[in-house]
């Protein structure tokens, strides 16, 4: 992996799609080693800016060749709608690749890709790597409407099914994303599933996966302050190799985790046989 | 003007003497590793490790973090691996980067401070102590030893018994004289005051209608606290000009780093800062040497209460 950097990035592009924008970004340290999966945390509001924490997001494409790199961006507050609205040609301060890439399988198999929202962003770079590899791919799309999908009419160039979802059917079948779930990883005999959007979200297609004996990647959205390890506010339960539990940082140790690691129900709480939960002293 | 080779950065801080008078902050840049990748650790002035306990410790349940006008709010409740890991894993780090560490400890008792201290003596590269009685997250919500003379001197004391470097106090600016709580901690042998912790705070989100944080209050941090920084600092300085002091809150450039020398700080710690700008520390002490270039200023030394006398017209 290649170590992380901080820079000016220049935005070179940045147009609606949906519900959302995307922002192209030069930025050739980032685009030179980045895996599918990890994020860029960039800073908001310009010089003397009163946000202080670093928005991340994950990375949609990372072309080498050009040193760009694309992030897909929902507007919701201040700090996004900055990004959002500024033009092209702005310097933005810029830190990554951070956290760790989904991990690709040894041989060649089938993958299920399950995506919600904007959380089909690194999807996309995903497949085409699995597919490098030899790999079946099958990507679920899904959305609380049509406009807020994102990359479904480039979902075909890299996929060799495409399932889209919408929770008021206005695109694709009516439903949620992990709706036809089941019958999909049965029918494609599918051998590893990976996820990214809302937790819920998440810990369906991990238990899908469970039931299915099936591994499972999972890229979580916790909120995060510095996405670089040193806040300590991004964590989540996660079950560690030796089987016990710890709060672990998405940032550093994720965004992606394999979804039976996770404790999902326990996730914005503290579970008392956490690591180091008996020192709290009955304070949660 | 002085030329940027001539300023003289150097400083010292409780008899110790650091290269730089910029160092990170306590629960802001972990044990230094994570910030290798964005400056040189054994260029600052030090790095100030996350607080310490004697046990691993979860920290609280998420949300721990809310974002407000020019500052955050945290609710971390010292996550950490305790002193055994810290001793195995993170203090070597630091030693063999040639950093110096001053270690924040926390305890709940005075018996876990002694311990904690105790176990760091004859630890690699440690310069000081930075004894954290002031953190807000705590089962106490803030009646921490840091509010009474009393509770904070009987720390320190046993502190400075077991410790075999200098000492400092970290102090927090929710009392209502933060001057008796210094002189109560130099009286019982601090070498220095480490000001301030954060202020303890609160936000309600108006979607859910409930308290931001798991922890339901946090501790305020980033230069919204920072006009409260200098205050104290300067109260302290002037009622106590010889004690050394380790100045932060709110940091975010080498002008506001300049503020607290000032107002009598010997050196500085650049804190929540590191979240918005990971090479924060660096450039802060790279911007205050410039600022002294440009003032004439031949170095840190000759800055340090300068705004307790004449200034300059």
């Amino acid at each position: 992996m290649t170590a992380p950097s901080q820079m000016r990035a220049r935005l070179v592009g940045s147009e609606p799609v949906g519900a959302y924008q995307l922002l192209t970004l030069d930025a050739p340290a980032v685009a030179a080693g980045a895996g599918p999966g990890q994020f860029v945390a960039v800073a908001v509001g310009g010089p003397g800016s009163a946000m202080l924490l670093r928005r991340a997001f994950a990375l949609y494409t990372a072309d080498p060749a050009t040193g760009l790199v694309q992030v897909v961006v929902a507007e919701h507050r201040p700090g996004t709608a900055w990004l959002v609205h500024s033009p092209v040609g702005t310097e933005l301060d810029l830190v990554g690749p951070l956290g760790r890439p989904f991990p690709l399988p040894a041989a060649a198999g089938t993958a299920v890709l399950v995506a919600g929202g904007y959380g089909s962003a690194p999807m996309f770079d995903l497949a085409r790597r699995l597919r490098e590899r030899g790999s079946a791919v099958h990507l679920v799309l899904g959305a609380a409407t049509g406009e807020r999908l994102f990359g479904a009419d480039e979902a075909p160039d890299v996929a060799d099914t495409v399932t889209v979802t919408t929770d008021d059917g206005s695109t694709g079948r009516r439903g949620l994303v992990t709706d036809g779930l089941t019958a999909l990883v049965e029918d494609t005999a599918a051998d590893v599933l990976y996820a990214c959007g809302p937790m819920a979200m998440l810990r369906a297609v991990g238990e899908i996966a469970a039931a299915y004996a099936v591994p499972c990647h999972v890229a979580v959205e916790e909120a995060m302050a510095c996405g670089i390890g040193v806040c300590m506010t991004c964590v989540l339960p996660v079950i560690g190799a030796d089987g016990r539990s710890r709060m672990v940082r998405s940032c550093t140790e994720g965004p992606v985790f394999e979804a039976s690691r996770v404790r999902w129900k326990d996730v914005g709480t503290l579970p008392a046989d956490v690591v180091g939960a008996d020192a709290m002293g009955g304070h949660r | 003007m002085t030329s940027l080779a001539q300023v003289g950065m150097g400083t010292t801080l409780a008899g110790v003497a650091l290269p730089s008078p910029v160092l990170t902050a306590s629960g802001c840049s972990a044990a230094g590793r994570e910030l290798a990748p964005y400056l040189d650790v054994a260029e600052l002035g030090a790095v100030v490790t996350k607080s310490v306990m004697l046990r691993p410790r979860s920290g609280r349940a998420t949300p721990r973090m809310a974002e407000t006008p020019s500052g955050m709010l945290n609710s971390i409740g010292l996550q950490g691996p305790g002193i055994e890991a810290f001793l195995e894993h993170d203090l070597p780090w630091l030693a063999a980067r040639g950093a110096r560490a001053v270690v924040s400890i926390a305890g709940g008792s005075v018996e876990e401070f002694v311990q904690l201290a105790g176990r760091l003596v004859g630890a690699p590269g440690v310069a000081l102590l930075e004894v954290n009685i002031s953190c807000p997250n705590v089962a106490s919500r803030g009646q921490v030893f840091a509010c009474d003379p009393r509770a904070a001197a009987d720390v320190i004391a046993a502190v400075k018994d077991a410790a075999d470097v200098p000492v400092l106090a970290k102090l927090s600016p929710d009392v209502t004289d933060i001057v008796s709580i210094a002189a109560a901690c130099v009286q019982a042998g601090a070498d220095g005051l480490s000001m301030i912790n954060t202020l303890l705070g609160m936000a309600i989100d108006t979607d859910t209608l409930r308290p931001i944080l798991a922890g339901i209050t946090g501790g305020l941090s980033g230069p919204a606290i920072r006009p409260v920084a200098v205050r104290c600092v300067w109260q302290v300085h002037a009622a106590l000009p010889e004690v050394p002091i380790l100045g932060m809150g709110g940091i975010m450039t080498g002008l506001d780093a300049l503020q607290f020398l000032l107002a009598g700080a010997s050196a500085v710690s650049v804190g929540t800062a590191v979240f918005h700008d990971p090479s924060a520390p660096a450039r802060v002490a790279r911007e205050l040497r410039d600022a002294l270039a440009d003032r004439g200023i031949p170095g840190v030394a000759d800055v340090v209460g300068l705004a307790h006398r004449e200034g300059r017209r």
